[in-house]
């Protein structure tokens, strides 16, 4: 089972991933997209599931033309695509081992375009892993995707642009908001109106979602975070505490209470680098592009020869910025394969970069809001579960840095954390914040080495046909 | 497994701006769930009430979906011999899969 070749192969097929593919096959390369959904989209213009259709009466929400306009342009330009399939892990030479409905497939690039986008980071809090406790991101896919509301009665609370999309998309569904809790204040939300400039549109949909909330009569509390989530009946009740500027709580006993059925939570994006540190390119801690990124140049260039990245995977810019980032990395990966001339790559990179310059500067607004908070890491009570996957508490993270774990993967080693199914993508931001505050930095602690499979997968799955026959058993060495 | 949502009989589902995939039933635990092709399993279980999908292997704590897009890994069910995100898995129609508790109890 040799892998098959191909020029390049595009990891995610999101707007930066879609993107690049298409660009790098207008630039006349053999390209092969693959996402494990079932169709292109990424999250942020997620696709509808199999078997739906959107109602004709239905008024569609812009995200949702933007992403059917692209899944068309895909199949418009026949780009060859690896739907439903997951990628577990990128061997030797950028061979990529993937998993999909009909068993394992291998294939060959001469580069790699990783736009693998990004997954959300939530500040733990006691209750933050009973069920109907889920990511904003995760309602967003409910009501978006999925139609469905989380929740008859939901507090939404965290931090960022979605806590607004979600709880105007739970009143649009006919789904009732008991709370929008805040870590920012409307001062944060008032610094990022200059970056709104260049898109009046983006501002017009804020003020609205600001409106809609004001009619339905929801109380949004901005400086505000969850205390603790607890089963009540059959119910969840949300008790609420005041932050300052940096997150950290306050000593505030009036701080309401909320019942609830469902919490919907989220402190902003992290951008995905599960690949790029399993390749061991270099990477380094930005927060304000949402934490560890790998380190590439304009062009999404990375350490390593023939690995480039594109899209919020590379550090948050929002999904407008995504797609000409992704043509950026096409760009270079068909230059640097002898495919495109110097001079039309320099032309068309400069057209490129300024309107992801002019998209960008939103987007790094929006993740400002988003940034972790230190004060936020800093209040984590100490009995509080930090990895979901092996039930680690703050205070166990504590207790293995006193005890003398100096980074991430002693950390690991040392307690569990960032060992189970998840591989730390849960857990591993908040879990290096917590270990900086020991160690001095977010440098210091590291993050977790990347490890195959990125996916869990079984070892049937992996050896799919392989029979014992197939193991080549070599000669014995002469004595 | 035990219906731990509040209100089950009010459904989640939204319509207005979708038409769904055709009515289905397929089987979890050896129950019948009622739900609309191609809707995430995840999805489909947490309407019907059903939100705990397992126990988390130290402290025993009930879990259920959590990012709902293949990350976290929190909604793994069994699928024949494969454990998948049910966020990933398509309802269809002879579907039949297992929570985590259930087959452990089953199989012993």
């Amino acid at each position: 089972m040799s892998p098959q070749p191909v020029d390049a192969l595009v990891i995610g097929a999101g707007p930066a991933g879609a993107r690049a593919a298409l660009r790098a096959q207008a630039c006349g390369l053999d390209v092969l997209l693959v996402d494990e959904n079932h169709d292109a989209g990424g999250q942020v213009w997620r696709p509808i599931p199999p078997g739906f259709a959107r109602a004709p009466s239905g008024a569609t929400s812009p995200e949702a033309r933007d992403g059917d306009a692209l899944r068309a342009e895909l199949r418009r330009a026949s780009v060859r695509c690896l739907f439903g399939h997951k990628l577990w892990n990128i061997g030797t030479n950028l061979r990529a081992d993937l998993i999909g409905p009909e068993g394992s497939v291998s294939w060959q690039p001469r580069a790699l375009i990783v736009a693998t986008g990004t997954t959300e980071r939530v500040v733990p809090f006691p209750g933050w892993t009973l069920p109907g406790v889920i990511g904003l991101a995760a309602a967003t896919i409910l009501l978006k995707s999925q139609n469905m509301l989380p929740g008859h009665r939901t507090v939404v609370a965290g931090a960022g642009p979605l806590l607004l999309a979600v709880a105007t998309g739970i009143l649009k569904a006919g789904g009732e908001v008991a709370a929008v809790l805040d870590l920012a204040s409307p001062g944060d939300w008032l610094r990022t109106l200059p970056s709104l400039a260049s898109r009046p549109d983006l501002l017009w949909q804020g003020l609205q979602w600001q409106a809609r909330l004001r009619a339905a009569g929801v109380p949004v509390l901005y400086r505000h975070g969850i205390r603790s989530v607890e089963a009540a009946g059959s119910g969840l009740e949300v008790r609420t505490q005041r932050v300052d500027a940096d997150g950290q709580p306050t000593v505030d006993a009036t701080a309401p209470v909320f019942a609830a059925d469902a919490v919907t939570v989220g402190h902003g994006l992290v951008p995905g680098t599960d690949i790029t540190r399993l390749l061991r390119a270099r990477h380094r801690y930005a927060v304000e592009l949402g934490g560890w990124v790998a380190e590439a140049d304009a062009d999404g260039r990375t350490s390593v020869a023939g690995l480039y990245v594109a899209g919020d995977g590379a550090g948050i810019a929002g999904a407008a910025a995504a797609g000409a980032h992704g043509e950026l990395a096409a760009l270079a990966c068909a230059h640097d394969l002898g495919r495109l001339d110097a001079t039309t790559h320099a032309r068309e990179r400069d057209r490129l970069q300024s309107s992801w310059r002019r998209s960008a500067r939103f987007g790094h607004a929006m993740g400002s809001l988003m940034a972790l908070r230190d004060g936020a890491v800093a209040g984590i009570a100490p009995d509080t579960v930090v990895c979901r996957c092996e039930d680690v508490t703050r205070a166990e993270i504590d207790a293995a840095a006193r005890d003398g774990a100096r980074d991430m993967n002693q950390l690991k080693a040392w307690t569990r954390c960032g060992m189970g199914p998840c591989q730390g993508r849960s857990c591993g931001d908040v879990a290096g914040a917590l270990l900086a505050l020991h160690v001095g930095s977010r440098e210091a602690a590291g993050c977790f080495t990347g490890r195959a499979p990125l996916r869990p997968v079984s070892l049937a799955e992996v050896a799919g046909e392989y029979t014992y026959a197939d193991i080549p058993i070599p000669k014995a060495a002469p004595l | 497994m035990t219906k731990t949502s509040p209100s089950p009989s009010l459904s989640l589902r939204t319509d207005h701006a979708v038409r769904r995939g055709l009515a289905v039933r397929f089987v979890v635990d050896g129950q019948p769930v009622d739900a609309f092709e191609g809707e995430s399993v995840a999805a489909a279980l947490y309407a019907a009430g059903l939100r705990e999908l397992r126990r988390s292997p130290r402290d025993g704590a009930p879990r259920g979906l959590f990012c709902m897009m293949g990350s976290c890994q929190e909604c793994l069910v069994w699928v024949g011999t494969r454990k998948l995100p049910s966020c990933q898995l398509a309802v269809a129609a002879a579907l039949e899969i297992e929570t985590l508790s259930y087959r452990e109890q089953r199989i012993g």
